[in-house]
Parts: structure tokens; C-alpha cells; sequence
């Protein structure tokens, strides 16, 4: 058994106030039940300490950073799932709909694909780029995060729209 | 593997694999303290080695996208997901 990982009350409050700016500097609204919230960041807190980034509280973390990238909060998925459902799957960021109280949070089904079918398309899309298309004079990289995107040798150290970092690019074209 | 046992009202087999750290998982084991029945539980996310292999490889069998809560009622169905009316529905007495 993995030992149970203390977070003290002080901790979750001033990484709630960050994630809240952070929404809030970037278009994005934390889900306004604050204890819901509160108990969300306690996890990323937790998953932090344990596997030295902060997975989402939701899902089971391999525990090796490569394989839990797209599942690094904020995830791959928010966007899409604040779109279809008015909510990312773990329900800490939402919609302005229920920001605003005019529906209520419902569970939010899973998208992320299983350990096996993310390998697969790995590979395929892999394949696909290398079947290759390009006459550009720099590849597109792509933020997986916000959807940003650059055209430049490789990827910026930091998404300056969202601050994810480098190893959330994907190449795009 | 290190189960936990919740002692109630016996309203079948209830199994409940959940994350330590998912708020989703704390409010079905909520539900169930509410509802006062007898259920076990592990978190998945706690377990090591071959019990977390096993504990994995069990879910799969009910859910294959490896979600939580995923709970199992009577080895028979499962309910995955705070799916509270669903909860209900299948523990009323």
C-alpha cells in the first residue's frame, strides 16, 4: 500500500486562489462549489507530492509522466468537455452555464481512451504525418492543452497563451 | 489486497473500487454511508505491485475505460460513475 500523503488546509487554499486566478486570467471558470473545488485541488495536491506532477484527482495515474501527460490538469480533454457536458471530467473547471447556476453538474462520462487504444493511435497518427503532406517552410506545433498554435522549429518552452509546458505540444502540421 | 469493509443493512454484494483523491468516488461512498448499507471498498489508486494489477485487471472485466467510481453490485452489474438515481434504484430495500 502506497502511505497516505498528508496536505495541509493552508496548502489547498493558496493552490485554490492560484487555480482561480489562473481560470480567470485565461477565460476559463472554476465550478463555483467551493468545497467540490477545494476537495479537487486537495487531490491535484496530493497526486503532485506522490507522482511529482498534479494528474487529475479523477483518474488512476500510471505513475510514469510520459503516460499520464494528457491527464496532467489542466487535461488534454477540458475544453472538449466543458463544450459537450459544461464541465471537464473531474468537474474542476466549468462552463459559464453552471458557473452561473443555470444547470446543474452532471457526472461526466470518459473520454480519454484506454492505455492500449492511446498506443494505437499514437501510432497511426504518426504514420499518417509521415505519409507527409508538408511544402510549409516550418512545421505547426500545437498546444494540446488550449489549442494554440505556432508555426517554428519546434514548440515553445511555455504555452504563452495557457503556460503548459513544452511536452504538451504535439506536432501538428 | 487490502479491502475495506463499511458494516449496514445488507442489500447484497456491494463492491466499490475508488480513487483516494476523486471527489466523485468520495460522494458514492457518501451515498452508500447515507443509504446505511454493507459494502466493501478499496482505492485503486493506494495499491502497489500485483495488487494493483489485479485490482485493474478485475475492473476492466465491468469497465474497460478503467473509470471510477465503478461500483459492482452482486458481481452481476455495475454502476459506473456518481450515478446517484441508479444507486438508488438498485439498493432500495
Amino acid at each position: 500500500m502506497r502511505e497516505e500523503i498528508v496536505v495541509s488546509m493552508e496548502e489547498v487554499e493558496s493552490a485554490y486562489q492560484k487555480y482561480r486566478k489562473d481560470a480567470e486570467n485565461g477565460g476559463y471558470y472554476l465550478n463555483p462549489d467551493v468545497e467540490f473545488t477545494r476537495g479537487l485541488v486537495h487531490g491535484l495536491l496530493v497526486n503532485e507530492k506522490r507522482y511529482g506532477y498534479p494528474s487529475c484527482p479523477c483518474r488512476l495515474a500510471a505513475g510514469r509522466k510520459e503516460d499520464d501527460l494528457d491527464i496532467i490538469c489542466p487535461c488534454d480533454y477540458r475544453d472538449q468537455d466543458i463544450t459537450d457536458y459544461g464541465a471537464c471530467y473531474c468537474g474542476l473547471y466549468v462552463s459559464y452555464d453552471i458557473f452561473k447556476g443555470n444547470r446543474r453538474l452532471q457526472p461526466i462520462p470518459e473520454r480519454r481512451l484506454s492505455y492500449l487504444q492511446r498506443q494505437k493511435a499514437k501510432v497511426e497518427v504518426s504514420v499518417a504525418k509521415s505519409a507527409g503532406i508538408s511544402a510549409l517552410t516550418l512545421p505547426v506545433w500545437r498546444c494540446k492543452v488550449c489549442g494554440y498554435l505556432c508555426a517554428r522549429e519546434g514548440p515553445p518552452d511555455v504555452c504563452p497563451i495557457c503556460k503548459a509546458k513544452k511536452e504538451r505540444f504535439e506536432r501538428f502540421i | 489486497m487490502k479491502i475495506e469493509h463499511v458494516p449496514g443493512r445488507n442489500a447484497g454484494k456491494l463492491m466499490l473500487y475508488a480513487l483516494s483523491t476523486c471527489i466523485w468516488c468520495k460522494k458514492t461512498k457518501q451515498l452508500l454511508n447515507d443509504l446505511g448499507v454493507e459494502y466493501d471498498y478499496v482505492f485503486v489508486d493506494l495499491l502497489q505491485g500485483q495488487d494493483r494489477d489485479e485490482a485493474i485487471a478485475l475492473i476492466q472485466k465491468w469497465n474497460p475505460d478503467l473509470s471510477f467510481p465503478t461500483l459492482i453490485v452482486n458481481d452481476k452489474r455495475s454502476i459506473v460513475g456518481f450515478k446517484e438515481s441508479d444507486i438508488k434504484e438498485v439498493l432500495r430495500p
